[in-house]
């Protein structure tokens, strides 16, 4: 069984790493709606697979973070990307797999994937 | 309406982020021999008004303002009625709610508990402000995760670091499987 023991040590290794992210300071936010609307179409896997991603690629200066209803249920799940300076990319209908090429080609691509953008559906 | 009810329990449960809660304590209980299936999610946010409470049962009400409808409450007690359960919620202004669902287990109705665990985890690491209460019992065998017991340990690391995430998912599993060997409900 998992021990406090364990928490301890990684606690320790942790306090020696200079950097401990700040949320307020990330550069970037992807952000998942997680009321019913967003829930009951799928976001719970999504959010997962956005922060997994974001952990085991090591990203920087990302935090991934959850909101409420926005809306625009029918379009759930949504994931907006925000980033200093750029314009809010909503993205609708997302899955684990969508969420996936959103962090390799928008997050560290830079290229937004214009064809999951509310804005191509709203055309 | 949702998959399973793990979501419900998410969904049911970000209420009481957004009522302020301090402490939230959830409670899974399945006791095969009562053929039942009890979980209370219980808060002390903000609580609701008597008018509040009598409205919350309703789809058509809500206190959101980006939609008319509220369907967050309505589906779990449909998801209990319809399995031979029961619904409750409890609320005073300034003291907190609490919601009572129970289920038939062998109700052909009753949706699967699903990744209960999932749930659990994405409740505690995206809202790390919040203390959580996890208590999960299987015919009689009960088990707690209390995430005061992390935060003393941890001071100011995030519950969202990699290493701690995965720390406290592996030990949600674990303390699952110690009391209910792997059966999923």
């Amino acid at each position: 069984m998992k021990s406090l023991e364990e928490l301890k040590a990684i606690r320790d290794k942790m306090q020696g790493a200079v950097t401990l992210r700040n949320e307020s300071e990330a550069g970037t936010r992807i952000v998942v709606g997680m009321a019913t609307c967003g829930i009951a179409s799928g976001a719970r896997p999504v959010l997962v697979a956005l922060s997994d991603a974001v952990a085991e690629k090591k990203i920087e200066d990302v935090a991934v973070t959850q909101t409420g209803c926005i809306g625009l249920c029918q379009y759930e799940p949504i994931v907006e990307v925000l980033q200093p300076g750029k314009e809010k990319i909503t993205y609708i209908k997302m899955t684990p797999e969508k969420a996936l090429e959103v962090i390799d080609r928008h997050i560290i691509g830079g290229q937004v994937i214009s064809e999951y953008t509310i804005g191509n559906v709203l055309k | 309406m949702m998959t399973e009810i793990s979501l419900n329990v998410l969904d049911v449960a970000e209420n009481s982020v957004r009522a302020n809660a301090s402490l939230i304590e959830i409670s899974v209980g399945v006791d095969r021999g009562r053929d039942l299936l009890e979980i209370t999610i219980k808060d002390n946010g903000c609580g609701m008004t008597e008018e509040q409470l009598e409205h919350v049962q309703d789809p058509f009400f809500t206190t959101r303002t980006t939609r008319k409808v509220g369907l967050g409450i309505p589906f779990y007690k449909e998801a209990a009625v319809s399995a031979g359960g029961e619904f409750r919620i409890e609320s005073k202004v300034g003291e907190g709610t609490s919601v009572y669902a129970s289920f038939q287990l062998s109700n052909i109705d009753r949706m699967p508990v699903g990744d209960i665990v999932s749930t659990i985890h994405t409740l505690v690491v995206y809202h790390e402000e919040i203390d959580f209460l996890y208590r999960y019992t299987f015919d009689g065998e009960e088990t707690v995760m209390d995430t005061r017991e992390f935060r003393e340990v941890l001071g100011g690391i995030s519950f969202k670091e990699k290493e701690v995430s995965d720390y406290i998912m592996e030990y949600l599993k674990e303390q699952k499987f110690s009391v209910d060997n792997g059966v999923n409900i």
